[in-house]
């Protein structure tokens, strides 16, 4: 696989936005070339070249692509926005959108990520080795179809609205989380290991929550079914399962009402 | 004799009461009383006439005196300040007319700025609710002849829109509600006992920043699903009885303002609640109102919509219209210094905004458009007063429950005073002369 290294030089005076640091756009293009594609910091086009160093090789195709960012770019938005193939790796923390729509390939953060990261991701990996902020997962304003697919994995803690509107794909959550967890969920499955907040599967249709450490305020829309023993992202426990919310519509499968589960390990 | 003008539009709140009557002097250039107008409207009109107004723009110099300036020095400087900047923030838009606003679209659109109205802190949560859910609504109208439940839930009209509750939602008598009040239930949910509380007929204290369990609750409630011994602080019998009186009502209303919107949450709240009358018309016909604050924050909404296709939060940088709260919003962009000069019209962001960001607006270049002195302008490089939008002219706004009515014009401005269209205009072609040359 080609290794392409960015390195920042400059800090943007304002937010970067930068949609075009992904293998798919990478992929076949000279050094020259990667360092002319556009940037936008408010109303100006920039280019890469102005605030990243690049060496290295970009492969044939996205596949054969990976791209390496040295340094922090934490004010720079759309890391590995829409990218099909290939992997990123950015050593440092990244702004807003890092993998949003995301479709595959692989998106690795060691450090932190911002809002809307892995926003109505379809396929793909996104590890975060640090912190994520609000609306994980969730669904882009106004869509109904949040995360379809891939695997979002955050190390440390969560924001909150994860995985709103979420219809499929697993996100796992190694810390705390905020509030609104899987609202409007109808599908997927969201692993929170440390405690949440409260409105955890508000609004749900179908889908899973599984949390490991407490719920400040439960949903009043959740009743208490059995108990069941499981292994969940390689822990196994004896985990409470409440159905709901009952508030919500729910779909019908062969005459059996389908809830929303939600699972609490004891 | 004084001369009395009738229907006179209020632009204050939301509530655009359209029954005033103003009475003017014998040369028609002062008012000397408002009739039918709340202690806000009022005061509002009478506040045109302060000896102690300004009427000429001002700049703010090094020591941090102001010193006085032409209309063409301001329009200059605002010009300038939006040539220069790569990301300007042009905020407010809710106290002024529809007109201005579309000249403001316009200006934005050519600088490339990103564009935010007071929904930001106030009804915005209810805007990113209703597109992603939908929205049951009515007009106050219907309420007035038809609503026989209705429900004030994190809302103090009593304070907030004093005339709202006897123009159209409690007291009056209408088409079939001829015994007024007593034609009606009404619900108000509000963690403090405030004055609309203690004339409601229940009143639901609830745990503060619970808004989404306690309506989850009723949801369920309405379902006649079991629900836990007590949600939000409210016993599970008192959530079945407030269930049952919506359902058996002929026509529910829930009004909302910013004890939902704004508490944890936010669009959340919002989103639940829409359902909550969603669910209602399984039963009975049920509608959903914010109860919006600026008489025009309704119109903002409107024209960008019309315009821009999203009703707040509107960021052009691009050339293109983008919207998404939490990025593009006002206090986002302040605070995480994502935007380089500020620009204030018919808001105050001084007095609304978080102090952090009240603190990077006196860092910016500056401009604010205001009749009155107010917080915003204290930390403003230049402050531009123009006509009171309303009062010293006319033009159209929107009514919280998106009706347009037009605003009339009941005195002249101060000799040489400029409206805010008319100051719009001259930046919108000064700013066409700069980028051209």
């Amino acid at each position: 696989m080609a290794i392409i290294t960015l390195n920042p030089i400059q800090k943007p005076s304002l937010l970067l936005e930068a949609d075009n640091i992904k293998p798919d756009v990478f992929a076949g293009k000279s050094l020259d070339e990667i360092k002319a594609l556009h940037v936008f910091m408010g109303t100006d086009q920039l280019t890469l070249g102005e605030f990243f160093e690049v060496s290295g090789d970009s492969g044939a195709t996205a596949a054969d692509t990976k791209i390496v960012i040295d340094g922090d770019i934490s004010r720079v938005k759309y890391i590995g926005m829409k990218m099909t193939a290939g992997e990123v790796v950015v050593n440092g923390s990244t702004d807003m959108y890092a993998g949003a729509w995301m479709q595959g390939g692989k998106l690795t953060v060691n450090g932190d990520v911002d809002a809307f990261s892995g926003l109505a991701m379809t396929g793909g990996e996104l590890i975060v080795n640090g912190n994520a902020g609000n609306y994980l997962g969730a669904a882009y304003r106004g869509d109904w179809r949040g995360m379809r697919g891939g695997v979002i994995r955050v190390s440390g803690n969560g924001g909150s609205d994860i995985g709103t509107f979420m219809r499929g794909g697993e996100i796992i959550i190694g810390g705390d989380v905020d509030v609104h967890v899987g609202t409007h969920a109808e599908g997927g499955k969201i692993v929170v290991k440390g405690d949440a907040k409260s409105r955890v599967g508000g609004q749900m249709v179908k889908g899973e929550i599984y949390v490991f450490g407490d719920i400040e305020v439960m949903m009043p829309g959740y009743q208490y079914r059995k108990d069941v023993d499981l292994e969940v992202d390689g822990v196994s426990g004896r985990f409470a399962l409440y159905e709901g919310d009952m508030g919500e519509r729910h779909p019908k499968k062969k005459g059996v009402t389908i809830y929303g589960q939600l699972y609490m390990k004891y | 004799m004084s001369k009395i003008v009738t229907d006179v539009v209020c632009p204050f709140c939301g509530t655009l009461c359209d029954d005033l009557e103003v009475s003017l002097s014998d040369d028609g250039k002062e008012i000397l009383e408002v009739y039918n107008a709340c202690a806000i409207g009022a005061a509002k009109f009478l506040h045109a006439q302060a000896s102690d107004r300004i009427t000429r723009p001002r700049r703010r110099q090094e020591d941090g005196t102001w010193k006085d300036i032409s209309y063409d020095e301001a329009v200059d400087y605002t010009a300038k300040m939006f040539a220069e900047s790569k990301k300007p923030l042009m905020y407010g838009w809710s106290s002024t007319n529809c007109e201005a606003q579309g000249v403001g679209s316009e200006l934005g659109e050519v600088v490339g700025a990103v564009m935010d109205n007071t929904a930001t802190v106030c009804h915005g949560s209810t805007l990113i609710a209703v597109q992603d859910v939908g929205v049951p609504g009515c007009t106050l109208g219907e309420i007035k002849n038809r609503a026989d439940r209705v429900v004030f839930w994190g809302c103090n009209p009593a304070h907030a829109h004093p005339r709202h509750m006897s123009r159209y939602s409690i007291f009056p008598r209408g088409f079939f509600t001829g015994k007024g009040a007593k034609s009606r239930k009404m619900v108000v949910v509000d963690p403090r006992c405030t004055d609309t509380a203690k004339t409601a007929d229940i009143h639901l204290q609830l745990e503060q920043g619970r808004d989404y369990e306690l309506l989850s609750a009723i949801r369920v409630a309405f379902r006649g699903e079991k629900l836990p011994d007590v949600v939000a602080g409210i016993p599970k019998e008192k959530i079945y009885e407030v269930a049952d009186t919506l359902k058996e009502g002929r026509f529910s209303v829930i009004f909302f303002g910013m004890g939902v919107t704004h508490s944890l949450g936010k669009n959340h709240n919002i989103d639940i609640a829409i359902a909550v009358t969603r669910d209602l018309n399984d039963y009975t016909k049920a509608a959903i109102m914010p109860m919006r604050g600026h008489y025009n924050v309704t119109g903002s909404g409107q024209v960008w919509g019309w315009q821009f296709g999203f009703p707040f939060c509107v960021d052009l940088t691009r050339g293109f219209a983008r919207y998404n709260p939490g990025e593009t919003s006002a206090n986002d962009l302040l605070m995480r210094d994502e935007v380089d000069s500020f620009f204030s019209l018919g808001s105050d962001p001084g007095a609304h905004f978080p102090n952090e960001s009240v603190k990077k607006i006196a860092n910016l270049p500056s401009v604010c458009i205001d009749p009155h002195i107010t917080p915003t302008t204290a930390v403003c490089k230049v402050h531009v007063p123009v006509a009171f939008v309303g009062i010293e002219v006319g033009g159209c706004a929107y009514r919280m429950d998106n009706v347009p009515i037009e605003t009339r014009k009941v005195v002249d401005p101060p000799e040489g005073m400029l409206t805010d269209e008319e100051f719009l205009k001259k930046v919108l072609d000064r700013v066409r002369e700069i980028k051209e040359a």
